[in-house]
């Protein structure tokens, strides 16, 4: 009997195995097995034309935040790294501000309107979410560009001589990523939002509270899980945003996702590469991190 | 008597939300708009035409692009829904056992890790492949478009099945039914909904990708997005805005059928 048992319960770990097999194997092909090698790689010589050479060095890390100066061999910061880090959480983090500002009425809206609407208004959102990213980057570039929809018609309305340089900025890198990352804070906020008791908001107003009262100090701390997870939802994407910083920001406002690809490119530093996709790996897991203790806690919440 | 008072109601959220579908939409629908242009502005609107369709269509650029862009997502599509079928089976209807987690993070890894690192890993690796067996063809494309839109196919699948009412399956069983026979009789026809939306999710997602793409592929094996960016280099002409209305347009069919999908079947 116990071997019965015994042989049943081996028969299902095989069976589970074999049932998995298919998806680990191409996962691995294709996702973490290039993941180990990149960071291998980021512990080896960088070769003299690109590529790696099979010795130990930790000189792919170092030159992440440090570079040795040409003439006196002295190890400073790396400057233009630094900045472009900078940029990176600057520009992450002002498009999560921006998209949170416009997001969070829009979900309250959505989530304050009757059952049957709601979902229209979630698929209006929805929509735009699963478009292709780079066409709707496009489709900001030809508002912003300098013979574009929105100069045209500023130079027709004579509040402008001449048109405006907005494409290749930080405004347009800034305006892109929000715009395309915008359906992220939405879709979260609203998500808390609509399990809001409204009879709390009106025991608020019965203490004679005012509507921006009730509003920070009743619907906002409600929402807060929701407004954790979209602002780490569009800040993760952001900081490894390479499309629209490459379309919007033309080569001159470079983010770390076009700093990573440009060390892979001939006569490139691939171990410097390899760190720097690492380096904004960590950043990554930190914020998600971050993002299921926010989910997490919103679900014991509401349980 | 005065309007009644809505507890509900914040001054000038409704003004942001309207001003937030416009902002989400007027870009997309000026996009659209001049794809019929036929002039060769992308912003003086000069009459309807098209010209712009017509010559892309004659664009064998264009056409190729097109036609690997359709085989590429087919064939990812396929593979990935043949491997996250299974694995939700198996996920979902096991007891906890070692190494969930750990097959739980291999699952999910492409959305997690950002896009341009798994892009650069691929590179990396499918580059040493390459010139170790001589081989450039569409395999690496295919591999690496079903590997990021297994986790797409995976989701609506793995909800479905946990949705679903386990004693059927049961019953299946205490009738003697062998595991294929219970699954082929009971649970897939249940299960066919959750399969076509994780299906369809990852059509669009690797119809959409870019950057992977852009890092994997050989010479001459331009998707239609990789092509629209080595476009965007040169004069852009409303071609682009035809090709991008194009895919925008199989886009916005497959959503919003997977969205009727997973509410009327619930």
């Amino acid at each position: 009997m116990a071997n019965a048992t015994l042989s049943h319960v081996s028969q299902e770990r095989r069976s589970r195995w074999l049932l998995l097999a298919p998806a680990l194997i191409v996962l691995f092909l294709a996702a973490s097995g290039p993941l180990i090698i990149v960071v291998i790689y980021s512990f080896l010589t960088a070769g003299d034309y690109g590529g790696i050479v099979w010795s130990f060095s930790s000189d792919g890390w170092f030159s992440v935040v440090l570079q040795r100066d040409f003439f006196s061999g002295e190890l400073m910061l790396a400057d233009a790294h630094l900045s472009i880090f900078w940029r990176s959480l600057k520009l992450s983090f002002l498009t999560a501000l921006i998209t949170f500002l416009i997001g969070f009425p829009t979900a309250y809206f959505i989530a304050t309107r009757p059952k049957r609407q709601r979902d229209i208004w979630m698929l209006l959102i929805i929509i735009p979410f699963w478009t292709n990213l780079l066409i709707r980057t496009f489709a900001i570039l030809e508002l912003i560009r300098a013979e574009g929809t929105i100069n045209l018609v500023l130079l027709w309305l004579g509040i402008i001589d001449e048109p405006i340089q907005m494409l290749f900025t930080e405004f347009a890198v800034l305006t892109g990523m929000a715009y395309v990352y915008l359906p992220l804070m939405v879709l979260p906020i609203y998500a808390s939002l609509e399990r809001l008791d409204f009879r709390l908001i009106e025991a608020g107003y019965d203490l004679y509270a005012t509507r921006w009262q009730v509003l920070k100090r009743v619907i906002f701390p409600l929402a807060k899980p929701g407004v954790i997870a979209g602002s780490i939802l569009v800040f993760v994407p952001s900081l490894g945003a390479y499309v629209t910083p490459r379309v919007l920001g033309g080569g001159k406002q470079l983010m770390l996702g076009n700093l990573i690809e440009l060390q892979f490119g001939q006569g490139r530093n691939w171990p410097l590469g390899a760190a720097l996709s690492l380096t904004l790996l960590a950043i990554v897991m930190i914020a998600l991190f971050i993002y299921v203790r926010a989910v997490g806690t919103e679900e014991r919440g509401h349980g | 008597m005065a309007k009644a008072f809505d507890v509900r109601h914040q001054t000038g959220f409704a003004g942001i939300a309207m001003a937030c579908f416009v902002l989400l939409y007027l870009p997309i629908v000026l996009l659209v708009v001049y794809s019929f242009n036929s002039g060769m502005s992308l912003a003086v609107w000069e009459g309807f035409s098209w010209r712009w369709y017509a010559s892309a269509w004659d664009n064998d650029q264009v056409r190729s692009a097109t036609m690997r862009s359709l085989v590429l997502a087919l064939s990812a599509t396929a593979l990935a829904t043949a491997c996250a079928v299974p694995a939700a089976l198996a996920m979902s209807r096991a007891r906890r056992f070692k190494g969930q987690g750990l097959i739980f993070a291999m699952i999910n890894q492409p959305l997690m890790v950002p896009e341009i690192v798994t892009a650069v890993a691929l590179l990396i690796v499918f580059a040493a492949v390459k010139v170790a067996t001589g081989y450039t063809g569409m395999g690496f494309l295919i591999l690496a478009h079903a590997a990021f839109c297994i986790p797409f196919a995976y989701m609506p699948i793995k909800a479905r099945l946990e949705g679903m009412d386990k004693q059927l399956e049961q019953a299946g069983q205490d009738l003697y039914g062998t595991p294929w026979r219970v699954f082929r009789r009971i649970t897939l026809p249940q299960l066919w909904p959750g399969i076509l939306a994780g299906a369809m999710l990852a059509f669009v997602i690797s119809l959409d990708d870019v950057v992977i793409t852009e890092f994997v592929k050989s010479a001459g094996q331009d998707t239609l997005p990789t092509y629209m960016l080595g476009q965007l280099r040169r004069v852009v002409t409303p071609e682009v805005n035809a090709i991008a209305t194009m895919l925008l347009a199989i886009s916005v069919v497959m959503v919003v059928a997977f969205f009727f999908l997973s509410k009327t079947k619930k």
